[in-house]
């Protein structure tokens, strides 16, 4: 289909680097360095306890090599897992002016962002939370939103109580990596019945050259409470591939709803494979009786996306979402989907996945629907559809159903289409440009995804697919 | 006054000469039907005047009010005016059919150097349009085509042909799919347009759709050329003999 398949990628709009004197660790995994790490950040002893458990499991795990994708090895001793920028931050004012015009050619300037639509911006810059804001207004609520290393310091019972009770320190080898090295990330804590009284959102950016992110998500909506939180990516062009291993916990305790939006736009590398970010990360929630927690995720970018965010239906009655969009285009890998883990009665889950490939991409959709034994009248209903621009990218879909339990219903749709020249012709013969009739059966074929995010980021999605996507069409 | 001119146009499909030695020429405010047997080459014509990825054009000329047809992209003809019915409309799942209407009519006028309508007036322009013809408004909500009858999507053909207004009119196979009650509708919404500016090139195997618009001039194709023009007469002459004496 050579009419879809003309152009090339009008390139990567994010792939700026920002010049700031950093301190880094140099390359390498050991116990010193994982000391090191905890020292530099003032950790007390049991964090460090930890991160040597969790070290000294990693080096006898073997990297897993069931998903759908090829890379080259990732050689860990090669990465340094600790960079900070120089200068030591209080306050926004004090903040290195090419930080800050980092954000803003991120969309995100951060004191715009303070007066308009009420978003709380943690901004993670490379292993150190840089700003935070609107601190002061949710702690009047009593909602904690700050820094994991600022938990560390401030709020030890809590994350001490949480860290590695979702994900445990052994679960996967990037998880326990993670938990090895993690350098910072976002705590969040929503009191009993208490609604967040904003999104709260993280930009996260790798910004140093040859550093892996390892960040670590933490948050616990207490009983009756709830909150909905952003996450966006970004990374500079680099030609080497960088390593992102990032864990996410959720908490959602009795009627809490947590709503997680994800829209990942790390580097994808260029159109022969080159460079690009190879994002493994392990994302998990619990929802006790009542509660309910909704995965929302665009997956844009990435060389390698390997990313399963699930959900574990502990208590009665608990709902489990997952809403995805994953576009790979150029040379990119996807192998992503979700698990369901029903074992609370009258559990609900719903996945709705959308898989997109252009140019040479690959993309994958994994996923795990389990019933337990005492999940009595649980339901799932997954649709996994697939569509495909031009012939020389592929879509796959691996389902696994698990039952052990005779009352569960379990569902599933799938589809795979593909954008025909017949199609574009005929929104083309009614004026409209080739770019803007893909992205316009794109956005369609998307919709009830996007429905799912919170209106701005909807927008940004939406840009951001379109982005994508040019030159996928001639 | 001339609105297309065809001289000698010669056109392959998939390394097969399909069209070859045609000639047309359409005045403003003319209907022209062109007939033939299935294969004789008359939807490769639709294509070849729209601008389809499949046509190879080797030779001959196409002149749309005095500018080369051949060297503009599909969008650009649809926008200065050649709008055709597909046989078979395409579907876009998730797009709904209102967004639809409301961007090619902006998309059109930006290319006119005219400003947006705002939804209201468009909404305005749709509801008349939709009562006039006595349209479900249903259609507006869902998606593209998307699960529509044969008979909703050759009404939404229709829809759009009269909110885009344009010049030149292509049919393939209009009354393909439609019984008699939505080919009369069709064939209503259709004359709307005839107010002696617009041209309409109905591409027809049979004859029925002719009762619901009159031509002016009848084409008989064959072996990729026209072999036989004239008016409605030849039609009947058709219908007594068949394609078969040509």
């Amino acid at each position: 289909m050579d009419l879809l398949d003309k152009h090339i990628s009008a390139g990567y709009k994010l792939g700026f680097t920002t010049d700031v004197e950093s301190e880094t660790l140099p390359a390498g995994l050991n116990i010193e360095v994982i000391k090191k790490i905890s020292e530099l950040k003032k950790e007390p002893p049991w964090l460090l306890d930890f991160r040597i458990k969790s070290y000294n499991k990693w080096v006898s795990q073997v990297e897993p090599n069931w998903a759908n994708i090829e890379h080259q090895k990732i050689d860990y001793q090669n990465i340094s897992y600790f960079s900070k920028p120089k200068k030591k931050i209080a306050s926004l004012d004090e903040v290195d002016e090419s930080i800050l015009k980092t954000y803003e050619r991120l969309g995100i300037p951060l004191e715009e962002q303070k007066i308009l639509a009420g978003v709380a911006v943690d901004a993670v810059f490379d292993s150190v939370s840089v700003v935070t804001t609107f601190h002061e207004h949710l702690k009047e609520k009593g909602v904690i939103f700050c820094s994991i290393s600022e938990a560390a310091q401030n709020y030890p019972e809590l994350l001490k109580k949480y860290l590695g009770s979702v994900v445990p320190y052994a679960d996967n080898f990037f998880a326990t990596l993670n938990s090895a090295v993690f350098t910072d990330g976002t705590f969040v804590y929503i009191p009993k019945n208490t609604r967040c009284p904003m999104e709260l959102s993280t930009y996260f950016r790798i910004n140093a050259q040859n550093t892996g992110q390892f960040e670590r998500t933490l948050i616990i909506a207490d009983e009756g409470s709830y909150v909905s939180y952003n996450e966006g990516c970004s990374a500079p062009v680099r030609d080497e591939n960088q390593l992102h291993a990032a864990v996410v916990e959720l908490i959602a305790h009795k009627d809490a709803h947590i709503k997680y939006s994800t829209i990942q736009n790390w580097y994808p590398g260029d159109e022969n494979g080159k460079g690009g970010i190879f994002n493994f990360v392990t994302k998990r929630g619990i929802c006790h009786e009542n509660a309910k927690i909704s995965w929302t995720q665009v997956e844009t970018g990435s060389a390698i996306t390997w990313k399963y965010p699930s959900c574990i239906l502990k208590g009665d009655n608990s709902v489990g979402e997952f809403y995805s969009v994953a576009l790979t285009s150029l040379m990119q890998q996807a192998d992503t989907g979700t698990k369901m883990i029903h074992i609370g009665k009258n559990t609900k889950s719903t996945i709705i996945s959308k898989g997109i490939s252009g140019l040479k991409g690959k993309n994958s959709y994994r996923g795990l629907v389990q019933f337990n034994s005492k999940a009595d009248n649980s339901r799932n209903f997954s649709q996994c559809d697939s569509l495909l621009i031009g012939d020389e990218c592929s879509a796959h879909t691996f389902p696994y159903i698990d039952t052990k339990n005779n009352s569960s219903v379990v569902e599933h749709e799938a589809t795979t289409s593909k954008i025909s020249d017949e199609q574009l012709f005929y929104i083309r013969q009614r004026g409209i440009n080739p770019e803007d009739a893909v992205s316009m059966i794109v956005n369609g074929f998307c919709k009830e995804v996007l429905n799912e995010l919170p209106m701005e980021f909807a927008v940004e999605a939406r840009e951001l697919l379109n982005l994508s996507l040019e030159g996928s069409v001639g | 006054m001339e609105l297309l001119n065809i001289n000698n146009l010669k056109v392959e499909v998939e390394d097969k000469k399909i069209i070859d030695g045609l000639n047309l020429n359409i005045k403003r405010g003319e209907v022209h039907a062109l007939m033939g047997q299935n294969g004789c080459g008359k939807s490769t014509l639709a294509k070849t005047i729209t601008g389809h990825f499949s046509v190879k054009v080797l030779g001959g000329e196409i002149t749309y009010r005095n500018k080369d047809l051949l060297q503009m992209e599909p969008e650009e003809r649809a926008n200065r005016g050649i709008f055709m019915s597909f046989q078979s409309p395409r579907e876009i799942p998730g797009v709904n059919n209102l967004y639809f209407l409301k961007t090619i009519i902006n998309v059109k006028r930006e290319f006119e150097g005219k400003d947006d309508l705002s939804s209201v007036e468009i909404m305005k322009k749709i509801k008349d349009l939709t009562s006039d013809l006595q349209i479900n408004n249903d259609i507006l909500k869902r998606y593209v085509n998307d699960g529509f009858s044969g008979g909703e999507k050759k009404t939404n053909e229709l829809l759009q042909m009269l909110l885009l207004e344009p010049d030149l009119i292509i049919l393939d196979e209009i009354d393909s799919g439609l019984d008699i009650d939505a080919l009369k509708k069709v064939g209503e919404g259709v004359n709307k347009l005839l107010d002696g500016k617009r041209s309409i090139l109905i591409i027809t195997h049979y004859k029925r759709v002719l009762d619901y618009i009159k031509p002016n001039f009848v084409h008989i194709m064959s072996g990729g050329k026209i072999v036989e023009s004239g008016g409605i007469e030849i039609v009947d002459r058709l219908e007594e003999s068949g394609y078969g004496r040509i």
